[in-house]
């Protein structure tokens, strides 16, 4: 009978374990955002959020929006346009944008296929097509804090991200000059002509942000929830039948039940089929996807490949 | 489906945690295990696993293979780094700080310790309490983590004898204790098996304790703030200067430690004026107090002169201000730090000119024996430093407050971050060590 080691019983429950001074995970996760947003509004002159009117962009502005009350926000927006936009994100992007008195810069990537300094790639895509836009924009503008809604858990190299990244002059991450982040003691010097990314979003997952949303009751372009929609597969995703580039001999376009889990480019980005038409419904198959994901039937590997995918496309910033 | 939207919508805590150990102690498979039994990982990742694990010939998945992003990063040579990963269970959230254990990676376990508020450290059952896991306790002591678990893997090797965890449990908690760490909990585990990870061992009867994940959701993850001192460092100054809000003057910042209430008497610091809370403004909504980690705009009395790296505190309980700052560093650059460096010092949202006058010691974290005047800190070195502001800064003591007691210094040419650094006494362990029989704890 020899006691070698204490232990923290805790209450049973939920109780227990927070404590009277507990945060809930969104307040905590919500609290760390905006300790990043202030933070950049303090030491930085001329910082951008990087707005897509996808999910994640809609969470940060939120988020800024509520840091900086009652005073504006006093950063800009940046959309990189593809030009393959969905017609109800640029029509929430524009909404958005007069509503809270924004500035709102666009790069878009039309303009340098019109101009012959990128050319249209064979397979219609856009999604590389941006980073040349993105950079010279940063620059042209002199933005020294660029605000992405990219997140750790999208995938395994966003898994070393920093909150604050330095990017050189070419906008480049280099993973060996990456500053350990100590405490919340966030470092963002930087040479002339370099910025830092600057990632609010970090620690917050894929169910974090639609559990977030639906507290706040934040309103998303209505492709999120589920709504009919011609459609054609491709790559194993369904697409959006358009002027972009589909569909080619051979895809049949054929109405479906859809909704997007993320919002990018009309090229590029699959929509799943779905039922949610509300959010409590897509949280609901968020959570289910997630436990189901250990039976590997072929459908649910479909739906994981295709989730990989997207996850993939939204850290691309 | 209702009891998975309920779930799924539910709000939790979370709770931020480090892992230390080597490969070599299963430390991947612990990670995998949690993250795997967790309902964490995704098909086609589990898929892989499977698939690499069946081609080498292996019965089972090795789900150290979750986490091979980090072997393959060293192979190619990229600095092995702390790698967040993210799982939650219904009762809740957590974000994990895998850092390598080595000693070549001290720095980025001192950095995954930073924010934790436990730490898991894995030592095999064979092996027993060695250097290296002497080394992980002092770090986490040293940076002051307020949990600390034990976590003796690979049980299933000496065929679950309880004399073999007893006798570790016991070393390890003894040394830890001397160190200072105020809990630790030690639990027997085989992380390959799944023994006490995620479900209880069906091998060790004589452990009554919690499995990892039991203990991960349940541990405290807030302190009787109650005795904490409060300290806001100021982030901003918003003022709308608006029609709709033409008065309106408040100082943003995230509490760092203990409760502010309205009516409170605060003094600015470094400036010494006071003056009185008359409203919190939590992101929106009025509140009466609010409490670390909270994000608040505070609305005070009088209009006095305050700006970004002011340091807010109750008027009875503020820290000495100084330009002579003593601390324990963990150097985390490449370029050394010398006695004469010129640097930045960054504390809450302060940053001022420094220089290092003198190192008086430099730390060997494997048996605490000190090596007097190195002259220089490399990159992981743990050492003792003495440095001179060129404006007063209000430190506390890490000790007493991991927030306004840490600080880093910035190499002001490059920008670099060069050390990360805890103001006061090192391993100050100022209570008498507990009689171990005094402690609540279960018999085994």
């Amino acid at each position: 009978m020899t006691t070698v080691a204490t232990v923290a019983t805790g209450d049973e429950g939920t109780g227990g374990a927070a404590g009277p001074y507990a945060l809930s995970h969104l307040d905590a996760l919500e609290s760390e955002a905006v300790h990043i947003f202030r933070e950049v509004a303090g030491e930085f002159e001329n910082p951008v959020i990087l707005f897509s009117g996808g999910k994640d962009s809609i969470l940060m502005l939120h988020l800024a929006l509520k840091a900086f009350a009652p005073a504006p926000v006093p950063f800009s927006l940046l959309h990189v346009d593809t030009g393959h936009n969905f017609p109800e994100v640029l029509d929430y992007r524009d909404r958005t944008v007069a509503r809270h008195g924004l500035r709102l810069h666009v790069a878009s990537v039309q303009d340098y296929i019109d101009r012959g300094v990128l050319r249209e790639r064979p397979d219609g895509t856009r999604n590389p097509l941006q980073t040349v836009p993105l950079t010279e924009k940063i620059a042209a503008e002199k933005f020294d804090a660029v605000f992405g809604g990219g997140r750790r858990d999208e995938e395994k190299a966003r898994a070393k991200e920093r909150v604050f990244s330095l990017r050189d002059e070419f906008s480049q991450w280099n993973p060996r000059r990456q500053r350990p982040e100590l405490w919340n003691l966030y470092n963002g010097r930087h040479a002339p002509g370099e910025h830092v990314r600057v990632f609010p979003l970090s620690n917050w997952t894929e169910l974090d942000v639609w559990q977030y949303i639906a507290r706040e009751n934040i309103e998303l372009p209505e492709i999120y929830y589920a709504h009919h929609r011609e459609v054609f597969q491709r790559g194993g995703m369904w697409l959006t039948a358009g002027e972009w580039g589909g569909p080619k001999d051979g895809e049949s376009v054929e109405k479906r039940l859809v909704r997007y889990r993320t919002v990018g480019d009309m090229s590029c980005t699959g929509a799943v089929d779905s039922g949610a038409d509300t959010i409590e419904k897509v949280i609901t198959e968020i959570a289910a996807s997630r436990l189901t994901e250990r039976g590997a039937t072929r459908a649910d590997d479909k739906l994981s490949e295709a989730a990989m995918e997207d996850r993939k496309r939204e850290g691309y910033f | 489906m209702s009891t998975i939207t309920s779930e799924a919508l539910a709000e939790t805590t979370l709770l931020r945690f480090a892992t230390a150990g080597s490969v070599d102690d299963g430390k991947s498979t612990l990670v995998g295990r949690l993250l795997h039994d967790s309902k964490s990982v995704l098909t086609d990742q589990l898929e892989a696993v499977e698939r690499v694990s069946a081609s080498r010939g292996q019965e089972a998945p090795d789900l150290a293979l979750l986490t091979d992003g980090l072997r393959a990063e060293r192979e190619q040579g990229i600095t092995i780094d702390v790698a967040y990963r993210y799982f939650a269970t219904p009762r809740r959230r957590f974000i994990l700080a895998d850092t390598p254990g080595h000693v070549q990676y001290t720095r980025n376990m001192v950095t995954g310790a930073s924010t934790a508020e436990l730490t898991v450290i894995l030592v095999d059952a064979r092996n027993g309490v060695v250097e290296q896991t002497r080394r992980h306790a002092a770090i986490a002591a040293l940076l002051r983590v307020p949990h600390v678990v034990l976590a003796v893997n690979k049980m299933d090797l000496v065929d679950y004898e309880e004399t073999v965890f007893a006798r570790i449990a016991e070393e390890f908690t003894a040394y830890a204790t001397e160190l200072g760490v105020p809990e630790v909990t030690a639990i027997p585990i085989s992380a390959l098996v799944g023994d006490n990870v995620v479900e209880p061992s069906a091998h060790m009867d004589w452990y009554g304790g919690p499995t990892v994940l039991e203990h991960l959701e349940t541990v405290p993850v807030s302190h009787d703030l109650a005795h904490c001192h409060a300290r806001l460092p100021v982030q901003y100054v918003i003022r709308p200067q608006s029609a709709e809000h033409p008065d309106y003057r408040g100082y943003a910042g995230q509490i760092a430690a203990g409760t502010f209430r309205t009516g409170d008497e605060v003094t600015v610091l470094p400036s010494g004026r006071t003056t009185t809370i008359t409203g919190i403004d939590l992101l929106g909504t009025l509140v009466e107090a609010a409490w670390t980690p909270q994000s608040v705009t505070l609305l005070l009395a009088d209009d006095i002169d305050i700006s970004r790296g002011d340091l807010l505190v109750p008027s009875k309980d503020a820290p000495a201000v100084t330009q002579d700052v003593e601390a324990t560093v963990c150097h985390v650059a490449d370029q050394p730090l010398t006695v004469g460096h010129r640097v930045l010092l960054k504390h809450g949202t302060r940053t001022v000119k420094a220089i290092v006058k003198d190192i008086p010691a430099r730390l060997t974290l494997d048996d605490l024996s000190l090596h007097p005047h190195p002259g220089t800190l490399v990159a992981n070195d743990i050492g003792r430093v003495k440095i001179r502001t060129a404006e007063p800064l209000p430190a506390d003591s890490y000790a007493d407050s991991r927030r306004t007691g840490s600080f880093i210094l910035i190499d002001p040419n490059d920008g670099t971050t060069l050390t990360a650094g805890m103001a006061g006494e090192s391993f100050a362990a100022p209570d008498p060590v507990k009689d171990a029989s005094e402690d609540d704890g279960w018999d085994f």
